[in-house]
Formats: structure tokens, sequence, C-alpha cells
């Protein structure tokens, strides 16, 4: 029934590891752009401008209510329709840093939310203006909870970078499907994929978890 | 071709992939919800064989990718004996996938029940069975009912996934409508329209309408 | 209805201006009135004690005082100068932020759950206003953050974060921490109420000898009777959004004049 091949497996596996190495740079710079742009969604909600919360949060609400494969497909087929020739690394990292931009502006927000109301009316008694608050204040207590969601959607885009396969990004997933094909043979490709994602998500997760209580230890948030 | 003539030519296609992806959200929301009370009871379980069952499934279904599953459901798991439609090998794989997500939000509101309320059904001599039944999962469920509702909203976006084994979904023919046009804005500007509105107009409210009947019967509006 | 503002000065001028003065000030919460046209002087060094029951608008006087609270109408005047309203083109007008800002230099506060900064230590709480704010040098906020904590008997527990610290103490680090700002009037918003009562005595036991020893201007807001009889030079009872009486705390407390505040003082005596 089963037909593992030994000799096929140690054939693909340099290729599947060295394309997990774009697998962590698709989902590391994708990171990058959602931790940066999902500050700015949050931040922009938090001005006085009514308008502008509001186109901002109806935007957050339309990327989390969507399908990232969509929004992939959309960005990379619509920008040559309006003379914006994008590569597919670049597409992709685009539409998955929005895409968990959205989330992590939330994550943000919880975090800020969390800060009780005291801190803030502290921080006035003590006279502190409003970027020393939020600098002093209220980003080093809204962090350490934020860390947990922040990292949980770490491993949440690298689990979602297979996406990228459907626009050509040569990452795991991609790379699989070409042995696939060209082989006919399905079963040690794909498993093996499957390995090398939990090889490197359940530790990843498991270390979030403990950079998180550590940092809620040095700012002596632990009760 | 104006956008009205481009609903007019392909809203059958959109029609008929709507329907599809909905069929698969039905029943991959059926799967999940199953998924996800057995294995987190399960993994509060006394038997450490029974946990670690539990744990293996919840970790290996969130570890990897639902792409991942997909194909390995679909391509791989035929090579075990078990050939699934494309169809059922869809919703089954979404449903597992984010029953794995629902198996630590049902243990977590199961814990959020404050342990005095464990401790009164005991001394009501209640069963193990009466006392999860009658008195612990009602009030867990009103605690579950608000992230449950972001975890609907991500098994409709998850179904999207199964056009990628041909599952003739609302992203498939939509795919298909922009390789035959190459009206791409149009294509999957509508399809985005289409599960924006399913996720903020139906399931969404449908949760907060859930939430709100739940909390009054429990007694907490 | 709108104020007419040319009815109050620009500033307090004269011999006696007093340290605070609200001035007909009023201050609603939608339709409820939770202040209304509240007229109060506080002279330099008084300790101005305000009783109540709740809901009469008593934290609120503090609250307004510290900016955390906008007012409806009227005005505050704290050192001569307008605290919620600044002179523009010979007007005054609503404060702006920088002028809120220049203001609560003067005041300091401490509440009724502490609100410590939980990331930082007791130091750490005491030098983050002198250094970040007052732009002092570490070392010299450093010393003097040291001295207070001294004062207030937390000098042994300067390193150590709020969490690691019982209610007496945390109230105790944030009295220091209020004092790190040098302020002319300082508010105590009912600051033992959230205590045991075994602790209690550690935090009216700093604000005593602070009395004693202090020419600061307070405002305290508190349920004790006795504390409150022990160190006040006046007494106001606040009732519905008004001073229904207020007098020398031996006569206030001893031979009430209104059945009010009879009511309230046996009503509290009672509790006790």
């Amino acid at each position: 029934m089963l037909d593992w091949k030994l000799d096929f497996t140690w054939e693909i596996l340099p290729r599947l590891i060295a394309a997990a190495g774009n697998t962590l740079i698709a989902a590391g710079g994708g990171y990058v752009v959602a931790v940066i742009l999902g500050l700015v969604f949050v931040l922009a909600q938090r001005t006085p401008f009514r308008v502008l919360t509001f186109i901002v949060r109806e935007l957050v609400e339309f990327i989390r209510s969507t399908p990232l494969l969509l929004q992939i497909f959309f960005i990379y087929y619509v920008g040559p329709q309006i003379g914006l020739r994008l590569s597919p690394w670049t597409a992709g990292l685009i539409a998955i840093g929005l895409h968990y931009a959205a989330y992590l502006s939330e994550v943000y927000r919880g975090g800020i939310e969390n800060v009780p109301k005291g801190q803030w009316e502290a921080a006035r008694a003590i006279n502190l203006s409003t970027v020393q608050t939020y600098r002093r204040i209220i980003i080093p207590q809204a962090l350490p909870p934020a860390l947990a969601g922040m990292g949980n959607y770490l491993v949440g885009i690298f689990k979602d970078t297979p996406m990228l396969s459907v626009i050509g990004v040569a990452e795991l997933m991609h790379t699989a499907n070409s042995i696939g094909a060209d082989n006919y043979r399905y079963l040690e490709p794909y498993t093996i994929v499957g390995l090398i994602f939990l090889a490197i998500s359940l530790p990843t997760a498991w270390l979030i978890r403990r950079f998180e209580s550590a940092v809620r230890r040095k700012m002596g948030l632990t009760r | 071709m104006s956008y009205l003539e481009f609903l007019a030519t392909y809203s059958d296609r959109f029609i008929d992939g709507t329907l599809v992806t909905l069929g698969q959200f039905g029943l991959a929301v059926l799967v999940a919800t199953a998924a996800a009370l057995v294995s987190g009871l399960m993994k509060m379980a006394h038997s450490k064989l029974v946990r670690a069952i539990a744990v293996g499934y919840i970790e290996i279904f969130r570890g990897t990718s639902l792409l991942v599953q997909l194909y390995w459901f679909y391509f791989v798991l035929p090579l075990f004996g078990f050939s699934m439609e494309k169809f059922t090998a869809g919703f089954v794989t979404v449903g597992l996938c984010y029953g794995a997500y629902g198996a630590e939000l049902v243990r977590g509101s199961i814990q959020s029940v404050p342990r005095g309320q464990w401790e009164a059904a005991l001394a009501l001599n209640m069963t193990p069975a009466q006392r999860m039944r009658r008195v612990i999962l009602p009030q867990a469920l009103v605690t579950i009912l608000p992230p449950w509702g972001n975890l609907m909203v991500e098994i409709l976006k998850g179904t999207a996934l199964v056009a990628l084994i041909s599952v003739a979904d609302l992203m498939f023919e939509t795919r298909q409508i922009n390789n035959n046009t190459y009206l791409s804005a149009q294509a999957f500007g509508t399809a985005l329209i289409i599960y924006y509105i399913f996720a903020r107009f139906m399931v969404t409210p449908t949760m907060r309408w859930l939430e709100r009947v739940m909390a009054r019967k429990i007694g907490r509006s | 209805m709108k104020d007419d503002m040319s009815q109050y000065p620009l500033r307090l001028e004269g011999d006696s201006v007093p340290m605070v003065r609200f001035q007909n000030v009023t201050k609603r919460y939608g339709q409820l009135t939770v202040l209304d046209g509240l007229n109060l002087d506080v002279a330099e060094g008084e300790m101005v004690t305000i009783i109540g029951p709740s809901g009469s608008g008593k934290t609120t006087v503090l609250r307004m005082l510290m900016t955390l609270e906008e007012i409806d109408e009227g005005v505050i005047y704290v050192d001569g100068d307008p605290l919620t309203h600044m002179e523009k083109n010979g007007r005054l007008v609503r404060a702006n932020a920088a002028h809120m800002r220049r203001m609560r230099a003067k005041i300091g506060m401490c509440f009724q759950h502490f609100n410590l900064f939980p990331h930082m230590t007791a130091l750490g709480n005491c030098m983050e206003g002198p250094v970040h704010v007052l732009g002092m040098p570490k070392k010299e906020a450093e010393e003097r953050a040291l001295e207070l904590l001294d004062m207030v008997g937390m000098a042994h527990k300067s390193d150590q974060h709020p969490s690691r610290l019982s209610g007496g103490q945390q109230q105790r680090v944030a009295i220091a921490r209020a004092l790190a700002m040098r302020p002319k009037v300082m508010l105590f918003d009912e600051v033992t109420s959230a205590l045991d009562p075994e602790v209690i005595s550690e935090v009216t036991g700093v604000i005593r000898s602070l009395v004693d020893q202090h020419s600061l201007t307070m405002l305290m807001v508190t349920h004790q009777i006795g504390f409150a009889r022990d160190i006040s030079d006046r007494v106001c009872f606040f009732y519905g959004g008004r001073i229904e009486e207020q007098g020398a705390p031996g006569i206030l407390l001893d031979s009430p004049q209104k059945d009010r505040t009879r009511q309230f003082l046996s009503a509290v005596l009672e509790a006790n």
C-alpha cells in the first residue's frame, strides 16, 4: 500500500530545504511589512480625524473579512491592468503584509486598550506629553500582552506563505508541486513539506511563549 | 465591456461558485465544530493516551498550512486507501484544520467557568456528564461565542483554498473568468465583495445574534 | 446656555489671592449635573477635606483640578492664573494643551488605585516625571527620589516593581512620585479606600507628616471622618453637586447645622 522511496527522498530533500529558505524569507519580509503597516493602521485610528478613523477601520475590516488567496490574485493581476507590473515576490509580500497588518493592528489596539485608564491619568498627573505617555507608559505595557498575538501571527504568516505558490513564488509548496508533477510522485514531497512546516512552526510557537513570559518578567508585570 | 455587462455575462458563474462556497462553508463548520468539541474535551481527559491523541491532532493541524493539508488529503491520502471526492476532501480538510483552532477555544472557555461552579455541581451530586452538560457547557458557550464568530469568518475565508484542488467554488469560478477575460479588477473585485458581504453582513451578525440569545438564556444580558 | 466670560478676571490679583479658586464651575455628564455652579477658594497652605455621599461630585472636583475632566461652565484658577482657560487678546478662551501642561506643573495627585507604572520600579516611578518632564539630570532626580521614598518609609523597596508591593506601600510610593514633581497643590483622591484596614495608617501617617512639615496646599477626598477631623483646616460637605455646608472640622463634624450633613455623618459613623 504505502511505498515510501528513501532514495527519492534523499534526492529531493536538498531542493525542498533550499525552498524552505525562500519560505522563511517570504514570511520574514511579509512580517516586517505587516508589523510596520499595522502600526500605521492603529495609529491612524487613534487620531482625532473621524473620517480617517472610519476609512481605516473599514479597510481593516474588509481585509480581515476576505480570503488572502483572493487578495494575492487581486494585487498580482490587477497591477498590470492599471499599468503596474509587479513581480510575484513583490505582489506576494504586499498582499501578505497588508493582510497581516490588518490583524496586527487589532492586536496592537487590544494591547493599548488593555492598559488601564488610571495609567493615562497618572501620566497626565506627572505632566508627561502625549508622545512621552505613549512611548514611556502605554507602549511598554501594551507590548507584553500584544506579544502573544504578534507571535501567533508570525507563525500564521509563515503557514500562509504556501498561497504565494499560486502566483509563482518559488517557496516550499511551489517546489513540492513541481517535484510532484515532474516525477508523478506526491507522497514524499507533500509529506516532507508538512514535516518541515511542523519542524519550524512548533518550536517557534514554543519559543514565542518563552519569550513572552521572559519579557513580562523583565518588565515586572508578573503577579 | 462595462462592469454591468460584465456582471450580466458572468453572474451565473458567480452564483454557481457562491453556492458551492456556501456548501463548503456550512459543511466545514459542522466538521470543525464536531472536531473542536471532541478534541477540546479529549485534551482535558484524565487518560494520558486520550490527551496525547488530542494534542497530536491539534498540533499537527495548527502546525502546518491549510494548503499543505489540502494537497496532502487530496493527493496523498488516496495512497493509504482513503479516496475522497474533491468536494468532500475540501470541506473535511478545512473543517479539521479550523477544528484544531476551535479545540483551544473549547478548552479555554470550559476552563473559564469558575471552580465554584464545578464544586456546586458536585455538591448537588451530579454525575460528571451532568455537570458538564447541565452546568459547565451552557456557561462556557457564552464565553466561546465571540471568538467562535471570528473562527467562522476564518473558515469562510479558508474555503477559498479548495479552489486549488479544483472544487468549483467562488474562488475557482473567479479565476476561470479572469483567465477567459483578463478583466482582473472586475473578476477578483466582485469576488472580494461577495466574500466581504457574507463575512460582514451574514456570518458576523448571525454570531452576534447568537451571543445575545445565549446571554439572555443564561441570564447575563 | 453660553457662559459670559467677561465676568471672570483674566488673573487674580491683590493681597490674598487663593491658591485654588473654583468660580461658578459646572460639570455635566449628559443630563446629569455633577457640579452645579461650584464656588470654592483654597488658601495657600490650607488643607481642605471634601466629604459627601457617592455621586455628590466630590471626586470630580479633584479630577477637574488635575485636568482629567473638562468643565462645562466657570473658570478654575490656580496660583492666580486660570487653569481651564487662558488669555487671548484680552479675553479668556479655553486653555490649549500647552497652557494646561504649563499649569499642571503646579498640581500633583494621588489616586484611589495608586496607578503606579507597573513596568518601572518604585524609584523609576519617582524619577519618571522629574527626568522626562522637568528635564532634571538623572543623578539629581535619583537622589531626590530616594529622599522622598525615605520620607514615606519606602527607601528599602526602591528597586521593587509595584506588583511586589502591598497596597499601602504602593500608595506611599505614589505620594512620593507626586511630590517629586514639586507641586504647589496636592490632591488626594480617596487614597485609603482601596486599602486593607490594617495598612491605612501607613498612608494617613505620611499625609499627616506632610501637613505638619510642609506648607503644601492640599485637597483631599476621603471617607475617614476621624482622619479628616485631625488634619484638616476646613471640611466641605458636598451634596448634589454643591457645597451643602463647610467649616472648621470641629464645628462641621461635631455640630452640623444642616439635616443632610447630620444624616450623612451619622450614617458614616454607624458604618465605622
